[in-house]
């Protein structure tokens, strides 16, 4: 090659931000599902509180939150996302020195999530517990974020964006869009705020953001994962590429207005609960019309499942996608919801779209990209991806059939009234009889988290067989395609 | 219901907006040719020929690409340049 440096700079993929997203991105889910672990262990033995404030579980609850699904989910987003961006696009990434900021900012709002909320910071709301200054942070690094995604977009050498871009756009603005309106807040002191809004106007604001945080960060984002990992994985086409513009555009219209059903039966508004349960419903189909997309896209290479654990990964996963997004609208049904809220069903719930479908879609992918990223074809050892699938898979079922039963026997108990109109159950009656489901929910816990130390493993491994070598941009042959 | 008055025209602007997007990506002919599209996807991720008159689209699903190794270690440039 007769180019020269700065030509030679431009030729090759920024895959730097992608291999230090990929790698943070392992570490933490480790990190993150070993707090997991350990607060399922305080909620069957509350012993293992210690007394000890910072190791609490009220502190610790938002660290394994917020672990999994800012830390592991969100570096698996940045990378999988600035990966696609380029391939799709033929170009290496807008602004690179823009990107690495972002891997620092993040790591950053990770490291003060993890010091703040054991020392008991927190805004009290589920899933934007960060306390103000770290807020501020958060949105400077998703503005870089954007420019640099956008951006890409805008410098392609592809004129069309393929459909896994779509769903990383609508994913980059909606969370930027649900962060700023949800944590405007006023500083009250260094890590101390009182929000913008009060009573049911805050509780409305906090669930319309929790909801479609689900919606965007959870679930576009992963789609957009989804979408490009699945058909290279498999060597096939999306099985109807317009199905998926489809899915695409029905998704974000719809998931907009779900966000009501969080506060059924509540001082909400009686129509306004109502809405949120139809646009609930609604949403069983761009979901189900992208899961079986997915699905079908292994169509005439069902074999590929037996011999590739990634796709079984990828497969899995939406198949669980598939069922947190049926089981999601039944329980927004009122109803059902008069059982299920408040109970362990929706943590159940909530574990069989993280666990089954952010959790392995995310591994999934790593294991497509991490051995890329070292220029290796394959990871360090194909039968430890094996034996993490089933490890994984395992760990889950145990998971949620255990809070499935808990929740329902927990939502019975509740309601159970004597002919003369007091109650059946004490609730402590109720904590008692759920001993036996926290037990096996600790074991599933710690099978999915043995899981993830394998994959550790493996791509310590991996990287450490492999070297890092600069990818070559194919020649844009096809610009004006 | 204060925060509905921010949350239901936002939503409404928000829809209005994704209109906007919708029509631009229509009009610019984004979902013109959405078969070779969703194939354009699985080209080999090395430097290729003219992909208008590459073999890869056209044919079964599959057919093409499944011939095309994938796996292969992507093109590395000369480690000492980069």
């Amino acid at each position: 090659m007769n180019k020269s440096n700065s030509a030679l700079a431009s030729s090759v993929y920024t895959d730097g931000v992608v291999r230090n997203f990929a790698l943070a991105a392992v570490l933490w889910g480790i990190v993150g599902m070993l707090v997991g672990v350990i607060i399922a262990a305080q909620l069957t033995w509350p012993e293992l509180n210690f007394g000890i404030p910072w190791l609490s579980y009220g502190r610790l609850r938002p660290l394994h939150t917020n672990a999994v699904i800012f830390a592991f989910g969100g570096c698996a987003l940045f990378a999988s996302s600035y990966y696609v961006v380029q391939r799709t696009c033929q170009t290496r990434l807008f602004l690179p020195a823009l990107a690495n900021f972002t891997f620092w900012g993040w790591q950053l709002v990770i490291l003060a999530a993890a010091i703040s909320l054991p020392l008991g910071y927190t805004q009290g709301k589920e899933y934007a517990e960060l306390e103000w200054p770290i807020d501020i942070l958060i949105a400077v690094v998703w503005v870089a974020y954007a420019v640099v995604f956008f951006g890409t977009i805008g410098i392609r050498k592809i004129r069309h964006i393929y459909v896994a871009n779509w769903f990383f756009g609508g994913f980059i603005l909606a969370v930027a869009l649900l962060h700023i309106v949800n944590s405007a807040a006023i500083p009250a002191g260094f890590m101390k705020s009182y929000s913008a809004y009060a009573g049911v106007q805050d509780a409305m604001v906090q669930w319309w953001y929790g909801h479609n945080a689900v919606g965007f960060f959870l679930t576009a984002g992963f789609l957009g994962m989804m979408y490009y990992f699945i058909p290279k994985q498999a060597e096939r086409p999306v099985y109807s590429y317009r199905l998926s513009i489809v899915h695409f555009w029905a998704l974000i219209f719809t998931y907009m207005w779900a966000g009501p059903h969080h506060l059924h039966y509540t001082a909400l508004p009686d129509w306004a609960q109502s809405i949120g349960m139809i646009f609930s419903l609604v949403l069983l189909a761009p979901s189900w019309g992208g899961m079986i997309n997915g699905i079908m896209t292994l169509s005439g290479a069902w074999h590929k499942l037996r011999d590739d654990p990634i796709l079984k990964f990828l497969i899995v996963s939406l198949s669980f996608y598939g069922m947190s997004t049926f089981e999601g609208p039944m329980m927004s049904i009122k109803t059902v919801n008069a059982l299920s809220h408040y109970t362990d069903w929706t943590v159940g719930h909530v574990h069989s779209g993280a666990l089954g479908w952010v959790g392995l879609v995310s591994m999934g992918t790593l294991y497509y990209l991490v051995p890329r990223m070292f220029n290796q074809t394959k990871m360090y050892s194909t039968r430890a991806i094996e034996l993490h699938f089933w490890v994984a898979t395992i760990g889950i079922v145990l998971y949620i059939a255990a809070m499935w039963i808990a929740g329902v026997m927990q939502g019975l108990m509740w309601r159970a009234v004597n002919p003369d109109g007091t109650l059946v159950y004490s609730f402590v009656e109720s904590v008692k009889a759920t001993f036996p489901f926290y037990v096996v929910r600790l074991c599933g816990g710690l099978l999915y988290l043995s899981g993830m130390l394998i994959m550790g493993w493996n791509v310590v491994k991996t990287a450490m067989n492999g070297k890092v070598v600069p990818v070559a941009i194919p020649p844009a042959v096809a610009a004006h395609a | 219901m204060d925060s509905l008055y921010l949350l239901l025209p936002m939503s409404v602007l928000l829809v209005l907006a994704l209109i906007g997007v919708f029509a631009w990506a229509l009009n610019a002919g984004q979902f013109d040719d959405l078969e070779r599209e969703g194939l354009r996807v699985l080209e080999p991720d090395h430097p290729a020929g003219d992909t208008d008159t590459a073999t890869v689209a056209t044919d079964a699903r599959g057919a093409a690409i499944g011939e095309t190794n994938d796996h292969a270690p992507h093109e590395p440039l000369d480690p000492g340049q980069g």
